[in-house]
């Protein structure tokens, strides 16, 4: 048993919420990058050039790179080796997000669903946790803006729709998406499962750097065939028009029911933010 | 691409007829931020007939929650929210003089026939680019609404604020006419 104590992890929480709101990943940036170089609308080519600029400046001067702070959505791998004391796991985590949040001049944007009252301090986080073998936590946290995150759905789809219903239900729900959810965007999609667990694997698969490929080759070539499609549509950078509708589509499967066929599609704004860090 | 228009607030008629839809704009000079909660109060006021707490003739309004400024700040991040939210109110402000909208995302047709009838514009700026918009504003200061903190009324100058014609006074929007350019199949 490997003893760790919970402030440990409020600590490593607090700073991940800022890195994650401050410090865009390469990754995105790459993808930025080759997305210019085929964008054919100059507009759009103007908008790519915009979240560049916009994420150097947030980076260097520590400063968020969208007001919409988001969700605090976090991962955990907790390895059953590990022996946890000074307090609960959710509740390090919650604490973390608070301090996050305050000393980070993030905004707190969560809030009573009926009288819309803000909690003041942006929890309660929303905490997938994981039991894994080995002594070790992983922990990764994912500012989720409400932008995007309102242009996802789940759907309960027929076997006998097949791989066509997937591919014609993905690219109807980033046309139908439109502007608003900050295009260019990243396309996450959860098939198979539950219709719980259809959502939390297309959350789960944004979590993969972008340009790293699929690895099941039928998945890889499926993610292409969507992304293909999307960027067929015109919408473009924030809508206006272009090439560059989707950077990605990131494909997470696993066996269903003999009788469903669940399909959750998780839209993903650029500001495509995530940090982690292992214990 | 052509040069962006620098553009002086506030707004008249003839500046906004010569705006047309995909026009890269900086503005300078003084806006007003303004989103859900407030438009309620300005939108409450006008039906009552009563004075609002600044004049909006020749004025925009920018839609936008920012994050908090840190110390030595003038202004937190600030891009811009989903503007149909504000769909709404701001037929009846346009009537009553505003000149300019600066949002995200597509309006409804009695905003877009608002702007027609009454010469007016929207403008986008580039959702997510909070980091950037933020360094373009040179001074804040809070005219109405304290209590509803973040959403409170702020007078801003803004220097250079970069955002591009959506919505012109002929009735065009970039939203469908962007898209079906670059449509394939
Ligand atoms: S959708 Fe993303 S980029 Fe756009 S405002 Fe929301 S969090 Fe920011």
């Amino acid at each position: 048993m490997r003893e760790i104590n919970v402030k440990l992890i409020t600590e490593k929480v607090r700073d991940l919420c800022i890195k994650a709101n401050t410090d865009l990943g390469e990754d995105v940036l790459q993808a930025f990058d080759r997305a210019m170089e085929k964008e054919e609308s100059p507009l759009g080519l103007e908008i790519l050039k915009e979240l560049k600029e916009n994420a150097r400046i947030a980076r260097e001067e520590n400063v968020p790179i969208c007001q919409d702070t988001g969700f605090a959505v976090v991962f955990v791998e907790l390895g059953q080796e590990v022996h946890l004391v000074g307090g609960s796991l959710n509740g390090a985590i919650e604490e973390g997000v608070r301090q996050g949040y305050r000393d980070g001049y993030l905004r707190k944007s969560i809030c009573h669903p009926f009288s819309r009252l803000n909690t003041g301090d942006n929890t309660p986080a929303i905490i997938h946790t994981e039991v894994i073998p080995g002594d070790k936590i992983k922990i990764t946290v994912a500012p989720k803006g409400g932008g995007s995150e309102n242009m996802s759905r789940v759907v309960m789809l027929t076997p006998s729709d097949g791989v066509e219903g997937i591919k014609k239900f993905v690219v109807q729900r980033v046309k139908e998406s439109g502007s608003n959810p900050c295009p260019p965007t990243i396309v996450g999609v959860g098939i198979g499962g539950t219709f719980e667990q259809a959502a939390l694997l297309a959350k789960r698969s944004l979590l993969r750097p972008l340009g790293n490929k699929n690895p099941d080759p039928e998945l890889d070539q499926l993610e292409s065939e969507i992304l293909t499609e999307i960027n067929k549509l015109g919408i473009g950078p924030q809508g206006l028009g272009g090439r560059t509708t989707s950077l990605a589509v990131h494909i997470l499967m696993m066996p269903c029911h003999i009788a469903s066929f669940p399909l959750a599609v998780n839209i993903q704004c650029h500001a495509q933010r995530h940090k982690e860090v292992v214990i | 691409m052509t040069q962006p228009i620098r553009l002086k607030t506030p707004l008249s008629g003839a500046d906004v007829e010569l705006l047309k839809v995909g026009d890269r704009i900086l503005i300078n000079g003084i806006i007003y931020t303004g989103r859900d909660a407030a438009h309620q109060r300005l939108f409450d006021l006008l039906k009552e007939g009563r004075d609002l707490p600044m004049d909006i003739k020749g004025q925009i309004i920018y839609y936008v929650g920012p994050t908090p400024a840190k110390p030595g700040q003038v202004f937190g991040s600030a891009g811009p929210t989903t503007s149909y939210r504000m769909d709404a109110y701001a037929p009846l402000l346009i009537e009553r003089g505003l000149k300019g909208m600066i949002g995200k995302g597509m309006r409804s047709d009695a905003v877009k026939e608002a702007m027609r009838k009454h010469k007016a514009v929207y403008f986008a700026a580039t959702g997510g680019a909070g980091a950037l918009l933020a360094k373009r504003i040179k001074k804040a200061e809070i005219v109405a609404y304290e209590d509803l903190g973040p959403e409170a009324i702020r007078r801003l100058e803004v220097e250079d604020l970069p955002v591009i014609v959506v919505n012109d006074v002929r009735g065009n929007d970039l939203y469908i006419e962007g898209e079906r350019r670059y449509r394939k199949g």
